[in-house]
């Protein structure tokens, strides 16, 4: 693992959260260095409506380009996406989006474990994929299809999260590789890029 | 999880034993849902699944069914339902016969929100609304009216949110779970199998409506698909499109004007 996180081969990050995760995210933002290298993806759970809304207030924390994905995008470094409401995000292999209103995943879509899943298949050993505080069980299984392909899972500190339910539930079903408190998720990402 | 090669496998048998061409869909999506597919029917192994799939033409169904998404709902985006009851049907409403195309139209839930809209307008018996899917148990499905109860107050309020000022149980008779869609709202429904790959244009319309299809489709596929629907629209006719999806990219864009800036719907001006 520590090799892992000194080679600097990773391309993307994955971030998926769902109730109690809206700080941290904002405080990795806040973190982010002009010059990463890696793209970022966010899945968030809410409601149907309000994803300009999301936009504006991710880029008031960063300086990198934040934007919702859109249908058959190119994914480009220093570029934060965020997942649509209503339609689940894939990730295909010549790494550009695309989008599926298929049914809802625990309860949920986007679910974080359809855009993990199509990541790791996508990203395999690039893939640094985060799983953030919830009470929900999505994402779970996406850590472990992540961590399968080779790829960096990080998952908060359930005693960090503000509500623990799913990064325990990814703890218990993956070896996930790091526990990490929110606060300290963003010098990490920037330690992963590559300059 | 099935493997890119088990999935070029399934595709390549489709396309050869049954003429179904999927080769051109988004793939991560339809890699997902065929791996969906093998562990919900608990096959033992890959090489049954793909048998099963090769000489069992009832699977067949099923497998068409489940890796081409039927989820849908009943004004969906309800803003792009008021726009459409708003703004489109009265300019459609000039027109002495209105032919509507719901292309991939599922179980329904959209060609019936369109019958209540024109209903309402009082343009539903000089309409005829076609509604086309790949995949004839989905049609089955449409063609009936029958939808989940369990529906009904989400679509209650979608309806409302676009403008419906009627009690919209009055469209429907509720009996145990199910609730079915008065007969008069489907007089004008016409349904039938097309394949959006490989069928050609069977009529021309004023508005067709291809929401949430082209999104598992790559550029080429997409591309196909509007020149299709380019070929079958009136001059001056619309079309509408998914709230992700758009015209912008294709060839066909400049012969066309977004009616509004919010909703994803264009209007053909050459």
């Amino acid at each position: 693992m520590a090799e892992n996180i000194l080679s600097k081969k990773y391309k993307l990050v994955v971030i998926g959260g769902s109730a109690g995760s809206m700080e941290v995210i904002l405080g990795i933002l806040s973190e982010l260095k002009r010059t990463l290298t890696l793209a970022i993806v966010i899945v968030l759970h809410r409601k149907k409506n309000g994803e300009s809304l999301l936009v504006d207030l991710f880029s008031s924390r960063t300086t990198l380009v934040v934007k919702e994905a859109e249908e058959k995008e190119r994914i480009l470094p220093g570029h934060v996406y965020i997942a649509p409401a209503d339609y689940h995000l894939l990730i295909e292999k010549d790494f550009t989006f695309s989008m599926d209103f298929s049914e809802k995943v625990h309860y949920s879509r986007p679910s974080i474990d359809v855009t993990f899943e199509t990541a790791a298949d996508a990203y395999g050993e690039s893939l640094i994929c985060i799983l953030l505080s919830g009470a929900n069980a999505d994402g779970a299984l996406g850590v472990k299809k992540a961590k399968e392909a080779k790829g960096l899972t990080m998952v908060q500190n359930p005693e960090d999260a503000e509500v623990s339910y799913m990064p325990a539930q990814a703890i218990a079903i993956a070896q996930v590789d790091l526990l990490v408190n929110g606060a300290e998720m963003g010098a990490i990402i920037n330690n992963l890029s590559a300059q | 999880m099935i493997t890119d090669e088990e999935v070029d496998w399934l595709l390549s048998d489709l396309l050869e034993v049954y003429g179904y061409d999927f080769t051109d869909y988004s793939r991560a999506s339809i890699k997902r849902r065929m791996s969906r597919l093998f562990s919900l029917d608990r096959f033992p192994s890959f090489a049954e699944f793909r048998f099963k799939l090769r000489n069992d033409e009832e699977y067949l169904k099923r497998f068409v069914e489940e890796i081409t998404v039927n989820v849908t709902e009943m004004f969906r985006d309800p803003t792009f339902y008021k726009v459409l009851r708003t703004e489109i049907l009265s300019i459609l409403a000039t027109y002495p016969l209105i032919r509507i195309w719901h292309a991939g139209c599922s179980t329904g839930e959209e060609v019936y929100s369109m019958a209540i809209l024109l209903s309402e307008a009082n343009l539903l018996h000089k309409s005829l609304l076609y509604a086309t899917d790949i995949n004839p148990s989905v049609l089955e499905k449409a063609s009936r009216g029958i939808f989940p109860l369990s529906q009904m107050k989400q679509y209650s309020e979608n309806y409302i949110q676009s403008g419906g000022k009627r009690d919209f149980s009055s469209y429907y008779t509720a009996k145990y779970e199910y609730v079915k869609f008065h007969e008069d709202l489907k007089q004008k429904m016409i349904f039938a199998t097309h394949n959006l790959v490989s069928d050609r244009s069977f009529n021309e319309f004023q508005l067709i409506l291809c929401r949430n299809v082209l999104i598992y489709f790559d550029q080429n596929l997409q591309e196909r698909v509007f020149s299709l629907f380019d070929y079958s629209l009136e001059s001056l006719g619309f079309l509408a499109l998914g709230s992700k999806e758009t015209l912008r990219f294709s060839t066909i864009s400049t012969n066309y004007r977004q009616h509004s800036s919010k909703e994803k719907i264009w209007r053909k001006i050459s």
